[in-house]
């Protein structure tokens, strides 16, 4: 119940008195005395429309004397009520001082009763087979309020397709639809994707998609968990599996740095040799962090956990070979492998690991092993130790910004790198906050921004410099223009959130990016001794938009060349990735130890260079793992239990919702199995002690445990209990809400940071290209979800119309930059800046910043050939 | 392309409405106008010059009856056979108009001159029965006036028609 | 008898402006344009307009809703005009338009309103030339534009057109429908008076009732409530069709009798015997014989558990079925049901398959019960007013003529009345 606290209206519902919050809807108020009104239509996270009608209800309103403003009483010393012509819905129904709510009468009763034999004529009443039978609103509502025999003539049914596909991953059933337009509402009001749509009308209104390709939304799932019937169904789960036979787990997304809640529904399957396997992800309920949303790649992208190319068994290279050996016989290799390499020998992880995983890398390496070098093996943005200072502070909620307060999103596509956040920050748009967009080029957000600011390739910098010299209202600084007008938003927001990103921009100049933001937010605005900066409190803060879901975790546990756990910075800073692979081609560096990231097929490191041992601990035989002298098969995070760090600080834990694949171990295990021979004592024997050792070491997880992880409070709304059916099939939180840490700020604002005098522009001269992200970037994980293989990003490069004088939209083109060349397709459009070409979807561009390229029109040798 | 040849028209019609997207009854009128159905492609022209998502162009042509979302005879004859209408004769004067152009109602003619549709209240029920046609009342029909007014369509049609439509004169006031 | 409304039957060419303002047109405006906005909204409220689109809800009050000040307000005109039997907006739109404009001017003078539009199906296209003739003429007259007849108040105006949609008479749908959005009607709160247009204060009034506005303010508030009844004062179009000799619009002022309209509009054609009445076209439940003697006005037909509605008047004689009749007036609430709400998307379209079953002869007497089950199910649980109106031709076609819902579920049995019999009625 937010924050509109101040005014409470007292009324009555079914004799019982409760006080609730002015502006309340009786359908939300009647919840808190857990007495429930059965609703279709409504949803509390959509506006109401009342069209369903079954939550209506009888309702009184106080009698008051025109002339004195008093109330009017009954002869019986009671006050006179007003029920007026009949019963109203309680969903579009604002609650009122001394308002009388009854949703027990005969009448109600039969409202009720007569709403579902209505919505029962047109239904199919197919619930053996349909997908929502054991979790349908329909079928529970009618077992509780409906009437027990039907009078519909069934000759009188009306048959309609069962199978009409919106797009290739929802599926509706025209028969099923009762035109709660939920879906319709939520891809309108919620995501801003109205490519769904009711056709025709009365009772032939049915719904449908005419985007291309149909059902053109990066949300299009959550439709199915809030559609109340079996009408809209994912293509993947549709027939999949009976909901009481799944077993829901709670977890954490790891796609994004936004850490959605998510549950996994698992079921042993026929098809899989009788192995638990996932069935479906929807969204858990976390009103701080991803309410009742996740997006489609969090939805659908879960297949590579049962892929049958998954590792099984630990390998180790013999005659040029690598097989199957024993666990111990690997750890063994690895560990005197390790050791004899001891001063040469480096880590490299990826971003999406566990904190228990990163916390025993860096502790066998630099406790175990004595080696200083270890990092990420691709960073494209910096600032974890800024953020760890200025980052948004514990506490905070993106839910409780509106008018008044400020969004400003840096060089990040949050649509297309961090969905959940994106879809937050446009509703608090939707709520009246301003927002400022600063990029290169048109992002998703730019059409809820109230600044859009966009700047010449290579004056990123320039332009957030500009932007904080005219913030500095203390210089006395004015300005006109949009920038000054954008300054002016930011600094008179009561409450102010920065996201940063990459887009454009070399990992430098990320660094300086973060510091002048940080800057930003430690501008006092104010008189005096009232003066205060934005850091520090909640609602403040900066966000930075990681590539990896983890990354954040990376930095707060030391997996850095700088940095030790917490941000302690190292006397001797070891080697950086970019040091780690020039020193496997020249030979000064012996031994590689890979964890969760494929350097080679990602183009980052050129093969096993003169390194004489290579170990790699991964899912699947990587390009990296195929030149490696072991391979170590770890778990995936559905295997197993662990904690991410969101980008907004919050440590989450995940659970294992399905069996180990083969022998596949968690990586911190393995990685403690190997530090207990290399001299680092007995291993943990469980995640959450891993992590309790970890918070010992940590001071910034201090405060947290696996048990205060999973504490989880009422949220509100409230969208389901155990015996109420209000939001659809996002599951409530029971698991945990997990825990913020406290940024430098929130307990005295530092200083601010020191920068260069003057960023200098990167030189643009001539044609430039930049690189910019997708959701549906082409990559492991995803090439292992064929459902969206017709929706992941194709190799792409938009121009202006100006420069793209050669040739048409749709065109084979050959993008060479240095000595790279890739393989795009054309698009031509209006909103490109001329003399940009943005490039898009291709997985191998190892990019930054603003590169000069040449383009030239590719022969297509296929149709030639065919021709 | 609606968008060239009737430029001025929907400019003024935009600066008609301080919100764009309430012209797109408008256009879509137009669009059939020029295509004689609410076709992909009408449909697709009208969203993208209100910036509107396809999808609620075909939602409008699905729920409003003066679309039509099948192609049609050149000239429909939508004869309103409701209550009112019915109490003086629409529905013999359907069956009369059915059997004289050999189509069901619904139908279109083999020449795809003519449709036959029936309709709810028109709005004229002291002149039934009634039709309208293209956008047009014929009105105190019978059988004989039904002839020659299919005898002068069948003429206007084998001359060009070069008549304006009512919906081009409509618009030729929003300019 | 005199017109006010229907003038042009008088007048030739006063759909011409000069003709119109050579009959005193466009001085009801002039007079308004001195008043205050206060000054003319208490002179409609002392006149006691209300509504001509079937409510008859207090135009003047209605228009005091609307906030002072508000920055943007709009009128919109309701000449959506579809339901069964109803002709009257199209005759003034035709023939009379400037006192529809006038009218509407002084309404968005009242309300501070800029911008006015006129909502009209769709299918009046044709009849809408002399309309859009009318506003182009008060354009280069300067009566529209910028500083209206030398004031300093300036205001737009423009047509809008439906396609095709009953609903879109309903003023929220009619409002949604201008907005470019589905013309589905919405639940009030919140009423268009407060968010309408773009979520804007609006006014939506009749064709008609805008039309009576100029002469009120000519004439002044006595002179308009000297005609009819105290509760209902004034002139009303009467829209009298079906077995009558002489169907067509009839000016009268209110308080004549449901007979005496019956004989203006000279009596049951071929004499035959009168049966029933639909008063307010499709919506206003069937009365009979008994009603007659009633008094056209809002509350005349309250003890025959009917209303004036839009006084729409279909007359039926001695030979018309009445479940054929019902059958027509649900199936044209069916076809015209907007699918928002359940009972009335669900329950228009239950309505008609029982109704047909009975009229085909394949009903039973349980159907007819159900029929009745059926609306008390819709009734006061709809989203707007369409799905009550659906309920009124069943439930009172059923209260007066049972034993005609009996005989054919009777003759069903026998076999007697088959399907082919009255294939027609689809
Ligand atoms: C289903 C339905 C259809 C309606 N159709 C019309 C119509 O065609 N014309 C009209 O003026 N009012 C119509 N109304 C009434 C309008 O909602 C509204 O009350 C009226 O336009 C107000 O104008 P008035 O106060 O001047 O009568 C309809 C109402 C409903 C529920
Ligand atoms: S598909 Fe589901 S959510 Fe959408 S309108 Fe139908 S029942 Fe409601
Ligand atoms: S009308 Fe209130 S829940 Fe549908």
């Amino acid at each position: 119940m937010s924050d509109q606290n101040s005014v409470m209206v007292s009324l009555t519902i079914d004799d019982k008195d409760i006080s609730v919050p002015k502006g309340t809807l009786v359908v939300e108020a009647a919840k808190l005395l857990d007495t429930e009104i059965p609703v279709f239509c409504y949803h509390p996270k959509l506006e109401s429309i009342g069209a369903c009608r079954l939550c209506m209800v009888e309702i009184g309103l106080p009698v008051i004397d025109r002339a004195t403003g008093e109330k009017v009483l009954e002869a019986d010393g009671s006050v006179k009520l007003n029920f007026g012509k009949g019963q109203v819905t309680s969903c579009t129904t604002v609650v009122s001082e001394g308002m009388v709510v009854r949703t027990q009468t005969d009448g109600v009763k039969k409202t009720r009763a007569d709403m579902l034999e209505f919505l029962l004529t047109s239904h199919p009443l197919d619930c053996p087979v349909c997908d929502k039978g054991g979790e349908c609103p329909l079928q529970d509502l009618t077992m509780t309020y409906g009437h027990d025999t039907s009078r519909m003539d069934f000759q009188d049914k009306i048959r309609l397709d069962k199978r009409v596909p919106l797009g290739e991953l929802i599926v509706l059933d025209k028969e099923r639809c009762i035109q709660c337009a939920r879906c319709i509402r939520f891809q309108d009001e919620v995501a801003d994707d109205p490519v769904i749509e009711f056709h025709m009308r009365g009772r032939r209104l049915e719904i449908v998609t005419f985007s291309d390709p149909g059902f053109d939304s990066i949300w299009g799932g959550n439709t199915t968990d809030i559609c109340p019937v079996g009408a809209l169904t994912t293509s993947d789960f549709r027939f999949g599996a009976r909901p009481w036979e799944l077993n829901p787990v709670a977890s954490i997304c790891s796609h994004c740095p936004v850490g959605c809640n998510i549950t996994m529904d698992t079921r042993r399957e026929a098809a899989s040799g009788g192995r638990r396997v996932i069935k479906r992800i929807s969204p858990r309920q976390n009103e701080a962090v991803n309410e009742i949303w996740i997006c489609d790649k969090g939805r659908f992208v879960h297949h590579f956990a049962d892929a049958p190319d998954r590792l099984t068994h630990p390998l180790v290279r013999r005659d040029g070979r690598l097989e199957p050996v024993s666990w111990d016989e690997a750890l063994d290799f690895v560990a005197g492998k390790l050791q004899q390499h001891k001063a040469a020998v480096a880590g490299i992880a990826g971003g999406r690991l566990s904190n228990e995983d990163y916390f025993e890398f860096q502790r066998l390496f630099r406790e175990g092993l004595g080696s200083g070098n270890i990092d990420l093996a691709e960073r494209r943005l910096a600032g974890g130790d800024v953020v760890a200072q200025v980052g948004i502070a514990s506490g905070s909620n993106l839910l409780d910004l509106k008018k008044g307060d400020a969004v400003l999103v840096v060089t990040a596509n949050l649509h297309e790198e961090s969905p959940v956040w994106w879809l937050r920050v446009k509703q608090a748009a939707d709520r009246g906050a301003n927002v400022v967009v600063i990029n290169v080029c048109e992002t998703r957000l730019d059409k809820h921004a109230t600044h859009v600011i966009r700047y010449a390739p290579g004056q990123g910098l320039k332009t957030v410099s500009d932007l904080l010299a005219l913030a500095r209202v203390d210089t006395g600084t004015t300005g006109e223009g949009d920038l000054a007008a954008a300054a002016t938003a930011l600094m008179e927001a009561q409450n102010l959130v920065v996201f940063y990103g990459a887009e454009g921009l070399t990992y430098p100049e990320t660094d300086t990016l973060a510091r002048m933001l940080a800057n930003l937010l430690l501008l006092k605005q104010g008189e005096g001794d009232d003066a205060k900066a934005h850091a520090g409190r909640v609602n403040n803060g900066l966000i930075p938009v990681w590539s990896y879901a983890n990354e954040q975790g990376a930095w707060d546990l030391g997996i850095h060349p700088a940095y030790g756990p917490a941000y302690k910075a190292l006397a001797e800073p070891g080697l950086s990735a970019a040091d780690i692979y020039a020193g496997v081609d020249d030979g000064s560096l012996k031994a590689l130890f890979v964890m969760g990231a494929d350097p080679v097929g990602d183009g980052l490191m050129n093969g096993r260079g003169k390194l004489s041992f290579l170990v790699v601990q991964e899912l699947f035989m990587s390009e990296t793992a195929a030149l490696a002298d072991v391979v170590l098969p770890a778990q995936s995070w559905a295997e197993r239990e662990g904690t991410f760090t969101s980008g907004e600080r919050r440590v989450q834990r995940y659970y294992p919702a399905i069996p180990p694949m083969g022998e596949a171990r968690p990586d911190w295990q393995i990685l403690a199995q190997i530090g207990e021979r290399a001299g680092l004592g007995k291993p943990l024997i469980a995640a959450s002690l891993a992590f309790k050792e970890l918070a010992k070491a940590v001071a910034l997880y201090k405060d947290m445990t696996y048990q205060t992880l999973s504490r989880v409070e009422q949220q509100w709304p409230i969208i389901s209990s155990t015996e109420f059916y209000y939001g659809g099939t996002a599951h409530i939180n029971s698991q945990g809400l997990g825990q913020q840490w406290a940024a430098g700020a929130e307990s005295g604002v530092p200083a601010p940071y020191d920068l260069p005098a003057e960023p200098k522009p990167t030189s643009v001269d001539g044609f430039r290209i930049v690189r910019i992200p997708a959701l549906y970037m082409p990559g492991t994980l995803i090439n292992h979800t064929e459902l969206l293989a017709q929706r992941v990003a194709r190799p792409t490069l938009y121009l202006n119309p100006t420069d793209a004088v050669n040739f048409a939209d749709g065109e084979p083109l050959a993008v060479t930059v240095g000595d790279e060349t890739f393989d795009v397709e054309a698009a031509v459009s209006d909103s490109v800046p001329a003399g940009l070409g943005l490039l898009r979807g291709v997985p191998g561009a190892r990019l930054a910043g603003f590169e000069p390229a040449t383009v030239t029109r590719r022969p297509v040798a296929e149709l030639v050939a065919a021709a | 392309m609606l968008r060239e040849k009737y430029a001025d028209e929907i400019d003024a019609l935009l600066a008609r409405f301080p919100q764009k997207k309430s012209a797109v009854l408008h256009l879509m009128h137009l669009a059939q106008n020029e295509y004689g159905y609410m076709s992909d492609e009408a449909m697709k022209e009208v969203a993208e010059i209100l910036d509107l998502d396809p999808t609620h162009v075909m939602s409008l042509a699905g729920f409003y009856s003066l679309y039509y979302e099948e192609p049609v005879g050149k000239y429909v004859l939508e004869v309103c056979n409701d209550l009112a209408c019915a109490l003086r004769g629409a529905d013999k004067f359907v069956e009369m108009a059915s059997r004289k152009l050999d189509i069901p109602v619904d139908g279109t003619t083999n020449d795809g001159l003519f449709t036959l549709k029936t309709v709810m209240c028109l709005g004229a029920c002291d002149r039934a029965p009634m039709l309208q046609c293209n956008l047009k009342f014929y009105e105190n029909l019978d059988e004989t006036k039904f002839d020659n007014m299919i005898a002068d369509l069948r003429a206007r049609a084998a001359e060009g028609d070069a008549d304006p439509s009512v919906v081009e004169r409509i618009f030729s006031y929003i300019k | 008898m005199e017109y006010v409304l229907l003038r042009h039957r008088e007048i030739p060419n006063l759909k011409k402006l000069d003709v119109y303002r050579e009959h005193g047109g466009y001085e009801g405006l002039k007079k308004a344009l001195s008043m205050t906005q206060a000054e003319v909204i208490d002179l409609i409220k002392a006149s006691n307009l209300r509504g001509r689109g079937g409510a008859g809800f207090g135009t003047g009050i209605k228009w005091s809703f609307i906030p002072k000040n508000a920055p943007d307000t709009y009128v919109l005109i309701n000449t959506d005009e579809s339901e069964t039997g109803t002709f009257k907006d199209r005759e003034l739109i035709e023939n009379n338009p400037h006192q529809v404009i006038e009218g509407a001017l002084i309404a968005a003078y009242a309300i501070g309103s800029r911008l006015v539009f006129n909502y009209m199906r769709g299918e009046f296209m044709d009849a809408a030339y002399a309309f859009e003739e009318a506003l182009q003429e008060c354009r280069a007259a300067g009566i529209i534009g910028q500083n209206i007849l030398g004031s300093d108040y300036s205001v737009d105006f423009y047509t809008h057109y439906g396609a095709g949609a009953y609903i879109c008479g309903e003023e929220t749908a009619l409002i949604e429908s201008l907005a470019g959005n589905l013309g589905q009607p919405w639940s009030k709160p919140p009423f268009p008076a407060i968010e309408g247009l773009y979520s804007k204060p609006t006014v939506v009034n009749n064709t008609e009732t805008l039309a009576n506005v100029p002469m009120i303010m000519v004439n002044g508030p006595d002179w308009f409530k000297a005609m009819g009844t105290p509760q209902s004062p004034g002139p009303k179009i009467v829209c009298i069709s079906g077995h009558v000799e002489k169907p067509g619009n009839y000016e009268v002022t209110m308080g004549m009798t449901y007979r005496e309209l019956l004989a203006m509009a000279g009596g049951m054609r071929g004499g035959k015997k009168f049966k029933a009445l639909l008063p307010s076209g499709g919506s206003g439940p069937i009365v009979v014989e008994d009603a007659l003697d009633a008094p056209l006005t809002y509350e005349g037909l309250t003890p025959f558990d009917s209303v004036m509605g839009s006084a729409s008047l279909i007359f039926m004689d001695e030979d018309t079925d009445m479940v054929w009749a019902t059958l027509k007036v649900i199936h044209f609430f069916r076809h015209e049901s907007c699918g928002k709400c359940t009972p009335c998307r669900e329950g228009t379209f239950w309505l008609e398959r029982v109704v047909e079953r009975v009229y085909y002869g394949r009903g039973t007497e349980a159907d007819i019960k159900l029929l009745e089950s059926i609306t008390s199910g819709m009734k006061g649980k709809c989203l707007c007013a369409l799905g009550e109106f659906a309920t009124s031709p069943i439930v009172s076609s059923i209260k007066h003529f049972l034993p005609e819902y009996k005989a054919k579920v009777a003759a069903g049995m026998n076999g007697k009345v088959t399907r082919a019999a009255a294939a027609a009625v689809r």
